[in-house]
């Protein structure tokens, strides 16, 4: 019965694909559906929790209360000056941190990985510094860079790096050995290969590292602003911590959580662009 | 006489593991391969076919013994070999005509000229309309043209090829084992061809040299007589090839028995 089947958009599509057709759409409004009944029923819940008084608003805030202090940030400013301002401060330390920190952990992660020898030595030194709980170097970066910006960039390199740096070297030495030996009967010298097949073999792994160390760039200045700063989202939620005002907190979580949304969107973008010549099962991102 | 394009005499070859252990793959294994002789080696499971090739690329040198490509002691990598893999060895992030083009682009062509090149390759070996395409999006047989093109494009005079075709289906080894002939004949390099199909060696090859089981040596050669150019598919019934087959088989046998 080929004759009657037909690709799908095409007028005479048989009414077995309309319906799986159908069907698919309909699962997909479901899931929208669903997704956006489970947030109205949570923060129906937590509104209606304060109100009845089930819960403190002094410990947990409530809806409303945050989207006062949005509203008051937004239009008004915080008490350190306009939103914006700060909400770029913070920006600014992550993007910078995240450059940095990858770019250092991309060209140490093949450097090692490619240098036999020098990966040996230097694996156990990188294993110490990973495992020292990096968040803690904050202190030394204070003291050492003072209150400005440079302590905060300085702790979302160190975040960033290890991660990067990780995943960079893991995927030199997971490139594919036939690949390596083909280029050089090709005629390849050693920088050819590590250029072009080394670099694209641990490609993958580098961009999916760049996924989780966004948000460790993000942490690294978010807490080096709670250690001491002058600007930035990390002193508004210490501040708000301060006076005990707990939309305060949630409203720049909110902030930051929008923030971090956004890069991994442009993230995703990126890593879909380089590496197109991926089967398609591996880029799909299950949204 | 002159002299023979790749030499092995008295090879061994000896792996050691990070724990000290000592696997012997090869033992006093000679070899030699005259100019555009066509040399197919068929043996059991582990008894060295890889490492030989792998000796004469320079990729990894023998424990003892010497091995000669045109006649001087192998250094490093001799920019005449080609060499066809077994796996996908096509590089997956480079579509069809960007594979193909590498070698020469490696070897300092410029970008142009090298795109030209294959652009001519990818014609000849039957690929045209999929220059863009990228290797997932290709059949099997297709890769393996790919790397064909990748291989020949740089005009190697040693053509090494470690069981090329043994992960393809039945008839398209067949085509690929044509297809193979008709770019060998075009340029006549030296093959040496490891295979562990003796029919596959019989219908290519000039010489099929038999291994005995690892630690491997030399255990016996057949001169193939068949005509050129062959038809792969109709050659494998006649006679004087079903005749050829059983002795190799016969010579294998004992080998593969335990």
């Amino acid at each position: 019965m080929n004759s009657l089947t037909s690709t799908s958009g095409n007028p005479l599509a048989s009414a077995e694909e309309l319906a799986a057709i159908a069907k698919a759409v309909n699962r997909q409004r479901l899931v929208i559906f669903l997704r956006i009944a489970l947030m109205v029923v949570t923060l129906t819940s937590w509104e209606s929790a304060v109100r009845y008084e089930l819960i403190d608003p002094f410990f947990f805030s409530q809806p409303s209360a945050i989207y006062e202090q949005l509203d008051v940030w937004l239009t008004e400013g915080t008490a350190q000056g306009p939103l914006w301002s700060e909400l770029l401060v913070t920006m600014e330390e992550t993007v910078i941190g995240f450059l940095i920190g990858s770019v250092l952990g991309i060209f140490c992660g093949i450097a090692l990985g490619r240098n036999k020898l020098a990966g040996d030595v230097f694996s156990i030194y990188i294993k110490v510094g990973n495992a020292i709980p990096r968040v803690v170097l904050g202190s030394i970066f204070i003291i050492m860079f003072g209150l400005g910006m440079a302590s905060k960039v300085a702790l979302a390199v160190v975040m960033v790096f290890f991660v990067v740096f990780g995943n960079a070297f893991q995927g030199v030495r997971e490139a594919d050995r036939n690949l390596i030996a083909n280029a050089y009967i090709l005629g390849a010298s050693k920088r050819q290969v590590t250029f072009t097949v080394v670099f694209p073999s641990a490609l993958s792994w580098i961009l999916a590292s760049l996924h989780v160390s966004f948000g460790f760039a993000l942490v690294g200045a978010v807490v080096g602003e709670f250690l001491g700063a002058r600007h930035g989202i990390g002193l508004l939620i210490s501040t708000a911590q301060g006076t005990f005002n707990a939309a305060g907190v949630f409203a720049s979580i909110i902030v930051l959580a929008v923030v971090a949304l956004i890069a991994e969107y442009l993230l995703t973008a990126l890593e879909d662009k380089l590496l197109k010549w991926r089967p398609a099962q591996f880029v799909e991102h299950g949204m | 006489m002159a002299t023979p394009v790749i030499e092995l005499k008295n090879v061994s070859r000896k792996f050691i593991s990070a724990q000290g252990q000592v696997t012997l793959a090869l033992r006093e294994m000679s070899l030699i391969v005259n100019e555009g002789d066509f040399c197919a080696i068929v043996g059991p499971t582990g008894c060295g076919k890889s490492t030989t090739l792998g000796m004469i690329t320079g990729l990894s040198p023998p424990s003892t013994g010497s091995v000669k490509v045109f006649g001087k002691p192998v250094t490093g990598i001799d920019p005449n070999i080609g060499f066809v893999f077994q796996a996908d060895a096509v590089f997956p992030w480079k579509n069809v005509i960007d594979n193909i083009s590498v070698g020469p682009i490696y070897r300092g062509k410029g970008t142009k000229m090298a795109k030209d090149m294959a652009a001519e390759w990818v014609r000849r070996v039957g690929l045209s309309g999929f220059e863009h395409h990228y290797p997932h999006q290709l059949s099997g047989g297709m890769r393996k043209r790919v790397a064909l093109a990748q291989t020949f494009i740089n005009e190697p005079k040693i053509l090494l090829m470690d069981e090329p075709f043994a992960a393809l289906d039945v008839q398209t080894r067949a085509l690929m084992q044509e297809e193979l002939l008709g770019l060998w004949s075009e340029k006549k390099a030296s093959v040496v061809f490891v295979t562990h199909d003796i029919e596959e060696a019989i219908a290519l090859a000039d010489r099929v040299v038999v291994l005995t089981r690892g630690p491997g040596s030399v255990k016996s050669s057949y001169e193939i007589p068949l005509a050129r150019p062959r038809d792969v598919s109709e050659a494998r019934y006649s006679d004087q090839f079903v005749h050829l087959s059983k002795q190799i088989w016969f010579d294998l046998k004992g080998e593969v028995q335990i």
